[in-house]
């Protein structure tokens, strides 16, 4: 793009994909992508802050005693499938296929639904056992650090579904199409978060 | 007493300083009421301020609050100096100090230091790139607001629920319920997270702005230094922040929750919050001094006639102290005990940041070598700025040094230290920026006879009030102590130290007083240029347009506006056409969402769910009604422009 192009103001460049073809779209993303960095350094500060008091559970329950294979595993598998079919909402954006999008933007935000079922199934059910977040460091750490990811899924699917509002009232152009291709960032780095979750705090939990 | 009065008698605190304050916070509110009803001014103030997305707006704003911080933090000050003044003082009681110095420390970092950054950051970048706006300014507006309705929060506090009173660092265990019950320390914790989010935004937005935003032709390497320090200065933020947001979060999470970060009891770890505030609170000071350095190499090439010595060594040492800022936070608690391995890492990475930061002294020193030097308002500051940051630096040395800094530590050495950085380096930088860009803000040049005895008055003043602290820190004076006994030696150097304070506030009157008159006298900055300078801001009249610029300029090397001075320009080139500018539109949501967080903290404060949960799901109705608005922005017609330009006398 011209370096100029910012005094044109709403000006198109076709040669771009759609949420990158105005300066505004630039910017955006880009700015996206520094608040993603600002997220990423503040999950870094929860999951040292977890891994210092993993073992700290001052005579409660610890990771072995609760946490539950089948049910971090499912989590995980559900909120991983719905990476791959918000891949596929972009793929046919760049198609310009306002249905298939949308199709797969609602199955991506029903995956994100069923996740936080499952997780806030899970707390109720530590919680039931006496696992509360006032019980230890160790539990005050997991429920900060999985509730902080799950509070960002939540507001995800919320946002989400206003963007397909949205598609849905103006159609794929430079602006929908940026506001989508971020939501698309969002979910993919909270899947990445995940990963790192299910290694670093799930995984090593039930092993010896 | 029946539940209501108790209630009443904890909500509002009563004493005689409490009702001092009650007093003067209903004066003036009333006084600013009656002002704005009886000019009619409402619709100005919301059309022309609250609602504007305008940077340089935004900027003056952040401006006159950080100016009004200064006093309330300066006031807070003045009550500690006067509390030590004598030993076996009783006109501070210990409960009442603590709260003091803690509400002095949060106000002069958080809501002083930091909108003056911003203030200058708002009010110059976009010009001196050749940008119309910043990257988001509805976003701009919305950091500002976050930024004001946290300071308020933090400011009631005085009047309303206790002030906080656990130091500016707020460590655990002390800062837990169990010894700081009440409100107070959620005071402490809510303004700041609320403020926060303000300047992380802020950070984000200025970064793309620097990145994105320049005027063709202006590369990266040919960037004003001011711009270069505030792109420096967002990195830091972006990655500071967030440990700052976790350590409060987490103790948040303690007091409101019941969680045991930081209670040993329960398996925490208070030392974990000591480390996270700290990796965002070194590199915090920097956040706050490298606009000062920006601002410095501005002020000395113009005023010396020279360009800047050593651009490239410049950039690099900015570059190389924000990298660095990030590996040394341990330094301020050797005292944990981490072991001589970790204790030696940092201490030699502290005494690294001195040598970037020694070659930007040298280089405005040599800047200044056999140039013109101009000795204006904003070179004195400048002037006065090198050998209180040469002792600064050279005591952070040797706070650095790990094993003599378990006798420095916590002492009024270390004290003296911090002040003699952020005072004789911050303050003195933001004052220089202040007077150095006032005539681009408001169009008008500032006065110089008051504004110099403001200069001798603070500039005195501080060495009067700081010098005695390091030796008083030697001599074994703590931190934070309310009071001391006769006989242990340090009457003497804390009765000077008092007086020096008090000659550092009379310097800040002649200084508001300076600009006070130059208002009611204005004399009009009618060419835009009056310090003959050099960066782009200055081809613009004063004060600039609301596009900022009718036609984007082509840049060609470094100095952009000495440059075309030299081939003899009087004026940007203006012989292409002029074409629709395109801009954002006002908008009164950001001021709205500072309000309902402002409602959000409140509740949290007293743990008022309900109330706190109304402000957060108002703020998340808002965000997403801003999602659906499309109509955000517009043209400014040609005739608008072309009529602008003409009442400047240009075209
Ligand atoms: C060469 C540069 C510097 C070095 C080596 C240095 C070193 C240190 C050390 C070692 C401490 C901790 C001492 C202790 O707690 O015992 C300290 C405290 C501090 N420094 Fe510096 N410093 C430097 C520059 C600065 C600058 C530029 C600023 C701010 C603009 C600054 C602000 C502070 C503050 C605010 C504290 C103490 C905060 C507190 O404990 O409440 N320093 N410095
Ligand atoms: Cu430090």
């Amino acid at each position: 793009m011209a370096v100029d192009a910012h005094h044109a103001g709403h000006a198109v460049d076709h040669s771009k994909p759609l949420e990158l073809s105005t300066e505004e779209g630039e910017l955006k993303i880009l700015g996206f992508w520094f608040f993603l960095a600002q997220d990423m350094i503040l999950f870094a500060c929860l999951f040292a802050t977890y891994i210092i008091m993993h073992n700290h559970t001052a005579g409660g329950p610890t990771s072995m005693q609760l946490f539950d294979v089948p049910g971090f595993v499912a989590e995980t598998l559900i909120l991983l499938t719905s990476s791959f079919t918000y891949g596929l909402a972009t793929f046919e954006m760049r198609r310009n296929r306002l249905k298939g999008m949308i199709t797969w933007m609602v199955i991506t935000a029903l995956l994100g639904m069923s996740f936080v079922g499952l997780e806030v199934n899970e707390f109720i059910h530590y919680a039931t056992t006496g696992a509360m977040i006032s019980r230890s460091g160790f539990l005050s750490a997991f429920f900060t650090l999985v509730g902080t990811h799950g509070a960002h899924v939540t507001l995800g699917i919320f946002w989400m579904i206003s963007i397909m509002v949205q598609l849905y009232k103006k159609g794929l152009n430079p602006v929908t199409a940026r506001k989508a291709f971020i939501v698309g960032l969002y979910w993919h780095f909270l899947d990445i978060v995940w990963v790192f979750i299910f290694s670093v705090v799930y995984l090593p939990g039930v092993m010896k | 007493m029946s539940g209501v009065q108790q209630f009443l008698s904890h909500f509002f605190i009563t004493g005689p300083f409490e009702i001092g304050g009650d007093v003067s916070i209903g004066l003036v509110s009333i006084a600013i009421l009656f002002i704005l009803t009886r000019y009619k001014l409402w619709g100005w103030l919301w059309r022309e301020w609250l609602t504007s997305v305008d940077h340089k707006k935004i900027g003056i704003m952040y401006l006159l609050a950080a100016l009004l911080m200064l006093f309330r933090g300066g006031v807070d000050a003045l009550m500690i100096r006067t509390q030590l003044a004598i030993p076996g003082n009783s006109f501070l009681q210990a409960e009442h100090y603590d709260q003091i110095f803690t509400t002095h420390g949060t106000i002069m970092i958080l809501f002083m230091a930091m909108p003056f950054i911003f203030a200058m950051m708002n009010i110059v970048v976009p010009l001196q790139i050749g940008a119309r706006d910043v990257a988001f300014p509805y976003l701009n507006a919305i950091s500002f607001w976050l930024f004001f309705f946290g300071a308020m929060l933090l400011n009631i506090s005085f009047v309303i629920g206790g002030s906080p009173d656990a130091g500016w660092v707020n460590y655990p265990p002390l800062a837990e319920l169990r010894f700081s019950p009440g409100p107070g320390d959620n005071f402490y914790l809510l303004s700041i997270m609320i403020s926060g989010i303000g300047s992380v935004a802020t950070g984000i937005n200025f970064l793309v702005t620097i990145l994105k935003m320049r005027a063709p032709g202006m590369t990266l390497m040919r960037m004003p230094m001011f711009s270069w320090a505030i792109l420096a200065t967002c990195i830091d933020i972006i990655f500071a922040f967030p440990a700052l947001t976790i350590a409060l979060g987490l103790e948040f999470m303690d007091r409101m929750f019941g969680a045991h970060f930081f209670t040993v009891s329960g398996g925490g770890n208070p030392m974990m919050y000591v480390n996270l505030f700290w990796m965002w609170g070194h590199p915090e000071v920097y956040i706050v001094i490298l606009p000062a350095f920006g601002i410095f190499s501005e002020i000395v090439p113009t005023f010396a006639r020279k360009k800047l010595f050593g651009y490239t060594a410049m950039v690099t040492s900015l570059l190389l102290i924000a990298i660095i800022s990030y590996f040394v936070w341990l330094h301020h608690f050797f005292t944990m005990g981490a072991g001589a391995d970790v204790n030696t890492f940092f201490a030699i990475a502290s005494m690294f940041v001195a040598i970037p930061t020694g070659v930007k002294v040298f280089n405005w020193l040599f800047t200044m070598y056999r140039g013109r030097i101009r000795t204006t308002i904003p070179m004195l500051w400048f002037l006065a700025f090198v050998p209180n940051f040469a002792i600064g630096g050279a005591t952070g040395v040797m706070l650095a040094a790990a094993p003599a800094d378990y006798q420095y530590h916590n002492s009024y050495f270390l004290v003296a230290h911090f002040h003699q950085v952020l005072i004789g380096g911050v303050v003195y930088g933001m004052l220089a920026g202040m007077y150095y860009w006032w005539p681009k803000m408001f169009g008008i040049l500032l006065e110089e006879k008051w504004a110099k005895w403001g200069y001798w008055f603070f500039n005195i003043g501080f060495y009067v009030c700081f010098m005695p602290q390091y030796p008083l820190g030697l001599m074994g004076m703590t931190r934070r102590m309310y009071t001391y006994p006769a006989g242990m030696g340090w009457t003497t150097l804390n009765q000077i130290s008092t007086v020096g304070a008090f000659i550092m506030g009379l310097g800040f009157i002649f200084i508001v007083w300076g600009i006070v008159t130059s208002i009611l006298h204005p004399v009009k900055d009618t060419t835009g240029d009056p310090w003959d300078a050099r960066t782009l801001e200055w081809s613009l009249p004063s004060p600039a347009p609301h596009y900022n610029f009718a036609r984007i300029p082509q840049i060609e090397g470094r100095d952009a506006w000495w440059a075309m001075k030299q081939k003899g320009l009087t004026k940007l080139d203006d012989s292409t056409p002029i074409v629709p500018i395109h801009m954002p539109k006002s908008s009164g949501k950001p001021f709205i969402m500072g309000v309902l967080f402002f409602v959000a903290g409140f509740g949290f404060v007293f743990n008022w769910f309900i109330l706190a949960a109304l402000g957060m799901v108002g703020v998340v109705i808002l965000l997403f009604s801003r999602s659906f608005e499309y109509d955000t922005d517009y043209y400014v017609p040609v005739d608008e422009v072309k009529h602008t330009e003409a009442l400047y006398g240009r075209s």
